[in-house]
């Protein structure tokens, strides 16, 4: 009788012992294998955001690290997003050779597409691709580099070439095609590329930049 | 339990996909092609034979509170170390896996052999028993990704590059892929293909000679389908 009431309180014990000890076990394990990966990861990472923009800048010689020279952009009427955004400077000896965006085109058949949308100085499209989307497949997925080569109808245009009225898909008088069977993404894409040469249009001088910012630079129209 | 029935019952009589319909939320949603199919596979699989080794060594010395709660922390664990091995080594299908990777966890056939089986056995059934059931699962997978990814892309192992390194292999290209069977591709497709594989399975079952009565309770009807 004596050591009935005492069993429970030992279990309960024991049982919160061996969880804590299983818990700082488990715990330690995956501390250390993440530490052994750590490293591995973040190259991996760096590696693919350098091959994203690869895809937009089109082999474009460059020389400076992309991912450490950045702007923050925040402009809900032109980039599609309350959000702000970065925008990387690609330089050669210096010299901006282009600036990478990442707008989004907030009217997709599904929701909200992102974009990567490469500029030269001069305001013309290097290259277009699409970060993100939620499109149908095999519908609206056009915009997937690997799908189709649509998006490339944007390289050599910009913010005037064609004139501003014109950047519409030509359903609705523009000078774009869309892609049959898929007029609300092609509008989306259109649209947002068109306002993302605008903005650029408007900030060329923000965002070229001539120095190498000590701190990376806010842009807030 | 012998090997052979071990291997049995986790390719066949109780096969996780086709008789015990366990974890069929990955794979139903990652079964778009055989890369992704093997990728999950071979995941998920791992990760059961760590789990059941682990469980079947320290299981039977656990207080009957907090058997689940250890469990499930080691399944967390593993599935954590699975998840970051697989974004330093193959990030491609470290992305190609997205969520379904952590969603292992959630995968009721991991706890489900834990608590059913590894927890009451021998170490060397544990881990049989997690690459039998592992590779039952994987079968599945491997099947349906073929399937849907002929039908859906016309090609055949595709995306095996992301497995094997870029370069390596650019699959069978069976029709353009503007002539697949989209149905395959989304959502439905897998469930109406599934449910093929259930059909086939089922048929089988009755044809077959009758079971030994040993065997009845293997092959019971399927149980119920979770997560």
């Amino acid at each position: 009788m004596a050591a009935r009431p005492e069993r429970p309180a030992r279990g309960i014990t024991r049982a919160a012992v061996v969880l804590a000890t299983v818990a700082v076990a488990a715990f330690g394990g995956v501390a250390v294998v993440h530490e052994a990966t750590r490293e591995r990861i973040a190259a991996t990472e760096r590696a693919r955001e350098l091959a994203r923009f690869d895809q937009v800048l089109g082999g474009l010689l460059h020389d400076n690290d992309l991912l450490a020279d950045t702007l923050t952009l925040r402009d809900p009427e032109l980039l599609g997003t309350t959000a702000a955004i970065t925008a990387y400077r690609a330089r050669f000896h210096g010299q901006a050779v282009a600036i990478v965006l990442e707008p989004v085109a907030p009217d997709g058949y599904s929701g909200a597409i992102r974009l990567l949308i490469a500029v030269a100085p001069d305001g013309t499209v290097l290259g277009v691709s699409a970060a993100s989307h939620h499109e149908t497949p095999g519908l609206g997925d056009f915009i997937d580099a690997r799908k189709s080569d649509w998006m490339q109808r944007f390289t050599g245009k910009s913010a005037r070439n064609p004139a501003v009225s014109r950047w519409r898909v030509r359903k609705d008088g523009g000078d774009f095609d869309q892609y049959t069977g898929a007029t609300i993404t092609s509008r989306a894409v259109v649209g947002a590329v068109g306002r993302t040469l605008e903005f650029f249009a408007r900030h060329r001088n923000e965002l070229l930049g001539d120095e190498l910012p000590a701190a990376p630079a806010t842009i807030q129209p | 339990m012998t090997p052979a029935a071990i291997l049995r019952a986790g390719f066949r009589d109780q096969n996780p996909g086709l008789v015990q319909l366990l974890g069929l939320c990955p794979l139903l949603a990652v079964s778009t092609s055989l890369g992704n199919g093997i990728g999950l596979g071979l995941a998920t699989m791992a990760v059961l034979i760590a789990s059941n080794g682990l469980v079947a060594l320290v299981g039977r010395s656990l207080p009957a509170e907090i058997r689940i709660a250890v469990f499930v922390l080691l399944i967390a664990a593993l599935v954590t170390t699975v998840e970051l091995a697989l974004a330093a080594w193959l990030p491609g299908l470290h992305t190609a896996l997205g969520i379904f990777l952590p969603l292992i966890v959630t995968n009721c056939l991991v706890l489900a052999r834990a608590e059913a089986f590894a927890s009451r056995q021998p170490v060397a059934n544990a881990l049989l028993d997690g690459f039998a059931m592992g590779g039952g699962f994987l079968v599945v997978l491997v099947a349906l990704g073929s399937v849907r990814e002929v039908l859906g892309r016309g090609s055949l192992g595709g995306d095996l590059h992301v497995l094997l390194g870029s370069g390596s292999t650019s699959g069978l290209h069976l029709f353009g892929e503007q002539h697949g069977f989209l149905l395959a591709l989304l959502p439905p497709g897998a469930f109406i293909l599934l449910g093929l594989g259930l059909a086939w399975r089922q048929a089988r079952r009755v044809t077959a000679p009758a079971p030994a009565p040993g065997a009845a309770a293997t092959s019971g009807m399927p149980g119920e389908a979770t997560s």
